[in-house]
């Protein structure tokens, strides 16, 4: 680890002040602490932000859900409005990581957290999102955890959040202060695909804080779950995931909302089979038929070419899971 | 001597020191606070194979708290002498910077002294390192063999394999693979080294005082009596300590040259590097049969990777030639030098890994010929062992898959793969044989009576989480007929009697025979005080009929007549009465000595998304007589835990390119966690092996793992039809 120093900020001014000063925000601490041990992040500032006011979940007027961005993993998965409104988000939350890592983790830090590509946590391998220019030790290397959708040639890192998943699925805005004043991304686009300059991760301006997670209004009533495939029971990264929310009336599918994990250099939606769903009835068959769609334009590498039909695989399961449920 | 009665030993006794472990007052070798200690941190090699050119140490020389940096450049040369007490690969081991040669990626090739812990770690980031790399070998399946075989290993031939597999009625060929596994026990590796002129005091996780001492002493090329290692608590080893690696020569080459102490840990990526695995293995096997499963014939071809620096060799020969009677027998064994460090005995070293390629191999034969599984190993049950001729001491293996199939339910299998489903889930059971030497080792104990009716017992052994503490205490006080709470045993002091490595399961036969021995004769002494002694009751009682109990020397049949340890020392003026024993194994027994286990598994596997989850184990074992249930249980389950890792989750990958091991980290290095482990149940044998030693003990630690990953991958099998024969089952083979 190397040096550094250390603020803590009680108003989002100062943060802000801060931020803008270079200081790197820093709330739970899972992620960024355990970098920096490996000496992958290097900030000369900390500012702590775990005292401002952004631990509140609360019902938008429209009716959708606004998380703080400090409200804990833990406390987010437990919270009955959204267990009872999005329960993929739960679920996604509490398939995540520990429960001593979930009491510590935030929801901004969660969708901030970086790749768990090994050779980006390996100071002396190459990799283009740490060292940018250095290359991608991943793309020939060993790579049956990276990604097969969203990939270049400079990286093909997954995003490591199942969290973000959800949110992705469910059309969620992130919300933004900045220096120059408030403003809300859409989830497809806060989180960058590599392209050429994969150490961008996020759409975020210099000194911006992320405020909250805000999921829309959605039709009700709508069903929905997490489904996380991974070598071990708990406590790993997916191999594949994906979040599914439906809305079904009068026996035919209204609207759909899929996205999947461990698959994508970002959460990765998938409207292909979102469509295919809509305006259909509920059977085997028609999840078979969409999630067939799950995996259009995978580019897989040596050692996960099993990911593109596991991909597949886990979105029919989980079509299924949900679509049956009551 | 009247045999004492058995009150301590198979009471299902918690740990001894577990109050010290929960309430974190128990030291690991990095706890030890020692007056002035500052800090050292390694920096390893980037390139698994070449030259170091250049090594810029300025930046982190200058940086405040440093005190000093040692590379290959400024150390001095060290003495290096030969040592035949550790463990003898044949070859060079790796020296602390003594020369600018790089021979894997990991390589220790400088280490930072500092005041800090912080310090020291920031500037080991500063030192840069220059290398002339050259493209180094480390996958097993393209380098070449070695011509020959290891040492120790021995091409073996019985009968003529070949020409009986030609004519076997069938015939079965088939590779294993099973991938690098590394240890990881808890508790990293670390050394405390302190200089008091030219002795040297070392506080260190070890498996064997005694061997870190004399490695330590022949590195400085100092004597052994300068050297004393404390090891009294660690945190799990599971062998990786049973050797002193160079990170504890770095440790007291720092503390000499800034005439400091210095504590070095290595970091948990560090443990990847430097203190071996189990090495990744490839297993031909050929079996031949007759139609109603008597095997003919089998021919084993291995071969597993080493380092170019040392010839490692691990007992892989053994179940081969003496687990089944079959008549014809070849064996092949071949190192594969590569540029990684050297591998180190796992958990049941060599056996583990032959294990899973003969128990699976059975079970496919017992699939073909539509045979039970228990019931081919049945046929096949050797009367003597079959590689030497002569007698078991005890081998009850019919026992444990009888007790085993009867507690397992063994009965309700459906042998047909696919045949059972709970939802998504295939379900599937599967049987292996586990099995181990009782490997047995010369040890020595002191003990020591106090007048206040307190005995102390010392041994150089080790407690690695095994209990050790727990089963000498039980059998100390059973001997001086005390109770548990007046027994205190020591250990991991490398000044106390001498005993042998914590390893090979050989410590409760070994070293609990030896304190077997000391104790009686602390026992004796004290009656025979008493039977001389005018003034006490037992005055004249032949020693034979005196027995103690709760501290207490009476005639047996009449409790009545006798007098406590307390009394009778105090009588006669005796501040204390005190014992050395030891314990030598026959040299050449004319017993075969094995312990046994049946293994059985339950799985589910969710075939369409490649998901192996086992349900439930139960392992039945014929280990000898139990000393310590509670603890032996400890084990049971653990051997379980660790086989189900090896069997679905572990695996050491090294980036081949630049031999970089890409997963050096518990995230990505996947271990079972609570979720992964499901109903385990472990049931042993009644009974002793008097054949094996005077307590009647085998062995149990390595028992425990062997047998539990073919258990597991036959119930894969059973469930889903597909026979993987690759260590870890992973998703996409079963997909």
């Amino acid at each position: 680890m190397h040096p550094f120093s250390y603020t803590r900020v009680t108003d989002t001014r100062q943060a802000l002040t801060a931020g803008r000063d270079g200081g790197r925000y820093i709330a739970g601490g899972t992620t960024l602490v355990d970098l920096m041990r490996e000496t992958v992040e290097r900030p000369e500032t900390l500012v702590d932000i775990s005292g401002l006011p952004l631990r509140e979940v609360t019902v938008t007027r429209r009716g959708g859900l606004r998380i703080g961005a400090l409200v804990r993993m833990a406390e987010t998965a437990a919270h009955p409005k959204v267990r009872s409104l999005y329960p993929v988000i739960s679920q996604a939350l509490e398939l995540s990581a520990s429960a001593q890592l979930r009491n510590m983790a935030t929801i901004g830090g969660n969708i901030m957290q970086r790749t768990r590509c090994t050779y980006f946590r390996d100071v002396s391998a190459d990799c283009n999102k740490r060292e940018p220019g250095s290359g991608c030790a991943a793309l020939h290397g060993v790579n049956r955890t990276h990604a097969i959708l969203g990939t270049s040639d400079d990286c093909v890192a997954t995003h490591p959040s199942d969290a973000a998943v959800a949110f992705a699925a469910l059309e969620a805005q992130v919300h933004l202060l900045g220096p120059d004043g408030e403003r809300h991304v859409p989830f497809a686009d806060f989180l960058l695909k590599p392209g050429s300059t994969p150490n961008r991760e996020q759409a975020l301006r210099r000194g911006e804080l992320i405020t909250a997670v805000e999921i829309p209004a959605l039709p009700r009533p709508l069903k929905s779950g997490y489904l996380k495939v991974r070598d071990r029971q708990s406590y790993e990264f997916a191999l594949t995931s994906a979040a599914v929310a439906l809305h079904v009336r009068g026996g035919v599918i209204r609207d759909a909302y899929v996205a999947a994990g461990g698959v994508g250099t970002v959460p990765w939606k998938l409207p292909a089979v979102e469509e295919a769903l809509v305006g259909e009835r509920p059977s085997d068959r028609l999840w078979a038929e969409a999630a067939g769609r799950a995996a259009g334009g995978a580019r897989p590498l040596q050692h996960n070419r099993f990911k593109v039909e596991l991909l597949k695989r886990t979105v029919e399961r989980q079509l299924r899971t949900v679509g049956d449920s009551k | 001597m009247s045999p004492q009665p058995q009150a301590a030993v198979g009471a299902p006794l918690s740990r001894v020191d577990g109050r010290l472990k929960v309430t974190g007052q128990a030291k690991y070798a990095a706890d030890h606070d020692i007056d002035g200690v500052v800090h050292a941190v390694i920096v390893e090699s980037t390139i698994a194979r070449g030259r170091i050119t250049d090594i810029d140490i300025i930046a982190a020389d200058t940086l405040p708290g440093v005190l000093k940096v040692i590379t290959h450049l400024n150390a001095p040369k060290l003495a290096y002498r030969d040592n035949p007490v550790t463990f003898p690969f044949p070859g060079r081991r790796l020296r602390a910077f003594q020369d600018d040669a790089v021979q894997f990626f990991g390589q220790p090739v400088a280490v930072v002294v500092a005041t800090t812990l912080e310090a020291a770690q920031h500037a080991a980031d500063l030192v840069k390192v220059s290398y002339e790399a050259e493209e180094p070998a480390t996958d097993l399946t393209r380098s070449p063999a070695e011509d020959g075989p290891p040492p120790f290993a021995q091409p073996y031939t019985r009968g003529d394999a070949q020409e009986a597999l030609g004519s076997a009625d069938v015939r079965m060929d088939m590779t294993f693979r099973l991938s690098r596994n590394h240890h990881n026990p808890m508790e990293p590796h670390a050394t405390i080294a302190r200089w008091d002129g030219d002795k040297l005091t070392l506080w260190d996780k070890t498996q064997w005082v005694i061997g870190a001492q004399n490695e330590a002493a022949s590195a400085f090329g100092i004597p052994p009596a300068n050297v004393r290692v404390l090891s009294p608590f660690v945190g799990g080893a599971f062998g990786n300590a049973l050797r002193t690696w160079v990170h504890v020569v770095i440790a007291a080459l720092a503390a000499r040259e800034v005439e400091r102490p210095v504590k070095l840990a290595l970091t948990r990526r560090q443990m990847y590097f430097t203190v071996g695995y189990r090495p990744a293995y490839e297993y031909k096997l050929s079996l031949g049969s007759t139609r109603r499963g008597r095997l003919t014939a089998m021919t084993h071809e291995m071969k597993y990777e080493t380092s170019r620096y040392e010839k490692f060799w691990e007992a892989n020969q053994a179940l081969g030639q003496m687990l089944y009677a079959v008549p014809n027998v070849s064996q092949n064994v071949q190192i594969v030098p590569l540029d990684v460090s050297t591998p180190m005995w796992m958990r049941g070293p060599g056996y583990g890994s032959a294990a899973f390629a003969i128990e699976t191999a059975m079970d496919e034969l017992a699939y073909k010929l539509h045979i039970d599984p228990i019931e081919l190993r049945l046929r096949n049950e050797p009367g003597e062992d079959p590689s030497t001729q002569q007698p078991f001491s005890t081998r009850r293996l019919r026992e444990c898959f009888r007790v085993g199939a009867r507690d397992f339910g063994w009965h309700r299998r459906n042998p047909r793969p696919r045949s059972t489903r709970d939802g998504d889930w295939l379900i599937g059971t599967g049987v292996a044989t586990g099995c181990y030497d009782v490997f047995l080792g010369r040890a020595n104990a002191h003990a020591r009576l106090d007048a206040d009716g307190t005995v102390v017992v010392q041994s150089a052994t080790h407690d690695v989480g095994t209990g050790t503490y727990t089963s000498m205490t039980q059998l100390a006080a059973d001997a001086l007929g005390l109770a548990v709470r007046h027994v205190t045993f020591q250990l991991g002091d490398s000044t106390m009697p001498p005993a042998p490595p914590q390893g090979a399961s050989q410590t409760m036969a070994s070293v609990g025979s030896a304190v077997q021995d000391t104790c009686d004769k602390l026992r004796q002494q004290a009656i025979t005080l008493a039977i001389e002694d005018e003034r006490s009751p037992l005055h004249g009682v032949d020693a034979k009929n005196v027995v103690v109990r709760g501290g207490r020397l009476h005639v047996k049949g009449d409790t009545a007549r006798g007098e406590t340890y307390r009394q009778l020392l105090a009588r006669n003026n005796r501040t204390h009465l005190e014992a050395r024993g030891s314990w030598t194994p026959e040299e050449n027994s004319r017993f075969s000595m094995y312990g046994y286990a049946a293994m059985f598994a339950e799985v589910a596997v969710d075939a369409r998304l490649g998901l192996v989850r086992v349900r439930r184990m139960l392992g039945v074992y014929d280990a000898g007589r139990i000393v310590s249930p509670k603890l032996a249980d400890s084990q049971a389950l653990g051997g379980m835990v660790g086989g189900i890792g090896a069997a679905l989750l572990e695996h050491t990958v090294t980036d081949h390119r630049d031999g970089r091991i890409v997963n050096a980290n518990l995230a990505d290095y996947l271990v079972p966690v609570n979720a992964d482990i499901p109903d385990l149940k472990a049931v042993y044998l009644d009974g002793e092996d008097y054949r094996a030693d005077p307590i009647g003990v085998k062995s149990l630690g390595e028992l425990v793992q062997i047998g539990v990953a073919p258990a597991i991958a036959n119930a894969v099998f059973n469930a889903t039809g597909r026979r993987v024969r690759e260590l870890p089952i992973t998703a996409e083979a079963l997909l």
